[in-house]
């Protein structure tokens, strides 16, 4: 391929979308319209996400330990807990932190005013990697010298776990079948572009022009027509996102969404990437069926 | 085109034994009612099909065994105009006659070099920016006969030029083809015209039911009076 025809298939494509601008409108709307309900519902999943994970790992186990060790000892246990290896963090809560934070919960605090700290072990906040290996820390932990009890908050955890699932299956299913309606219509979309030049094709054909000349400048059309579709898609989302999470989110909810400037990145590379690979292979499949004709 | 016999997937049989030599430099009318197997020697011709039995050789390129990635590089050998035109509507004249010299890769200053030539053989040079929506029938034939001549193509098949065209438009396209045959570019051409046909005393082919049913120099309708007056 020569650079004259290479200009020449660019600039029958970037004319191909002024000539039919009509078409050319469609395919883009309709390309914007389907990454901005993909990429919408992604967005949401994103965030479910995000929350079940912040839950997760504010989630803990607390580790008792053994009462007849002094406290130095005692403390010490916490260098082995450390060492564990789905353990994020393991926090010391002295059995005065604990006595004052059960009196802090009693209705009427007189009633422990006779008790000393003594009657609460020292312990370990324990939080972790991750909580779907929560038992096996659980064991892990029970298993160190120095440590009287393991608690785990196994509804919590169980829950947390479920809803994780719950989100991964639904949002993997939804955008595959978003994904796959988004195709057809974009599909049908090209395909009715490329039949209003049905006949431009016939002619081309006429005159003995090789397959890749008359592709060519359809898959630069595609190409182009889908990086402006992603392009538009990012910004309206970007837009969208932001004001959903200010003007409607914020006022009502205590909930906080990721700020867009974390994601933007991969939401402009993905729709992007969608676009470019929906215009090019939408054009080369369609195109196909022409040049077999 | 030796002994070719072509029948359709439907089971119509178009042709029946055809054997049909044109030479270099040669004008051809090919006449014959609707049905008779005119259009299928045209696809032949270019490839659109091949045939069920016989032998079919265009410009050196054997039709029976062509690959398909020669098919386009017989075309560029052959010149085709249809009787509706085929112009793609949203290019200008130079654009649709200069897209098929592109089409076969030739570089920007070849195309700007020759279109303009080419425009003037047909008389449309002062008409190269107008689109074919602005442009008589006439007009638009002489825009298909020049991007039909653009490659130099060593045969123009014209397919019923005429027939969208009043009489005095379609005496000034024949008139046109017989000057460019007259340049050394084999010319066959379908057509109903009788009137033509008579006028330009060239060597007429008839086919009638997929069979060559005359073929001679002239005077095929003139000769015979049932075909003077039959109107077909």
């Amino acid at each position: 391929m020569n650079r004259h025809t290479l200009r020449y298939y660019f600039t029958e494509g970037f004319r191909g979308i002024f000539l039919h601008a009509f078409s050319s409108f469609a395919a883009v709307g309709v390309i914007t319209a389907c990454l901005l309900i993909m990429g919408s519902f992604s967005l949401v999943a994103v965030n479910i996400q995000a929350m079940v994970t912040e839950m997760e790992q504010s989630s803990e186990i607390v580790v008792e330990i053994d009462e007849s060790l002094s406290d130095a000892a005692a403390r010490s246990v916490g260098t082995q807990i450390n060492r564990i290896e789905n353990v994020y963090e393991a926090e010391w809560f002295p059995r005065e932190d604990a006595f004052a934070q059960y009196v802090e919960k009693l209705e009427d605090p007189l009633l422990m005013q006779s008790f000393t700290p003594d009657i609460f072990p020292h312990r370990y906040k324990v939080y972790l990697v991750n909580v779907q290996y929560a038992e096996e820390t659980a064991r892990d932990l029970e298993a160190l010298p120095g440590v009287a009890a393991v608690n785990v908050e196994r509804d919590l955890l169980n829950s947390l776990l479920s809803i994780r699932r719950v989100v991964r299956v639904v949002s993997v299913v939804f955008i595959l079948a978003l994904l796959v309606v988004s195709l057809f219509i974009m599909q049908n979309t090209i395909k009715l572009a490329t039949f209003e030049r049905r006949e431009e094709i016939a002619i081309m054909r006429v005159v003995g022009a090789a397959k890749g000349f008359i592709r060519w400048p359809f898959v630069v059309e595609g190409f182009l027509l889908g990086l402006m579709a992603g392009l538009l898609a990012y910004f309206l989302q970007a837009l969208a996102y932001n004001r959903f999470a200010d003007s409607l989110l914020r006022p009502i909810t205590p909930i906080q969404l990721i700020s867009f400037g974390e994601l933007w990145l991969p939401v402009l590379a993905v729709f992007l990437l969608t676009g470019f690979l929906v215009g090019v292979f939408g054009s080369v499949l369609t195109i196909r069926k022409y040049l077999r004709a | 085109m030796i002994d070719v016999y072509k029948a359709y997937d439907n089971g119509t049989k178009a042709l029946k034994g055809v054997t049909l030599r044109i030479d270099d430099g040669e004008f051809v009318f090919l006449v014959g009612p609707s049905g008779s197997g005119k259009s299928t020697i045209i696809k032949l011709l270019t490839s659109e099909i091949r045939p069920s039995e016989g032998k079919v050789m265009v410009n050196g390129y054997n039709i029976n065994t062509i690959r398909p990635n020669a098919v386009p590089l017989l075309r560029r050998t052959l010149g085709v105009i249809f009787q509706d035109f085929r112009l793609i509507e949203k290019k200008n004249v130079f654009e649709n006659v200069a897209f098929a010299m592109r089409a076969v890769g030739a570089a920007p200053k070849d195309v700007k070099k020759r279109v303009p030539y080419v425009l003037d053989l047909v008389g449309l040079s002062h008409k190269a920016r107008r689109r074919p929506y602005e442009l008589s029938g006439g007009e638009q034939q002489r825009v298909a006969i020049a991007r039909a001549l653009i490659n130099n193509p060593m045969v123009i098949i014209a397919d019923e030029p005429t027939g969208n065209l009043d009489p005095a438009r379609s005496l000034e396209i024949m008139t046109l083809l017989e000057r460019i045959n007259a340049l050394g570019t084999t010319v066959l051409a379908v057509t109903h015209e009788r009137e033509l046909v008579n006028r330009f005393a060239k060597r007429v082919v008839a086919i009638d039911g997929g069979r060559i049913i005359h073929d001679g120099q002239g005077g095929y309708y003139t000769n015979d009076p049932r075909r003077a007056g039959a109107r077909e």
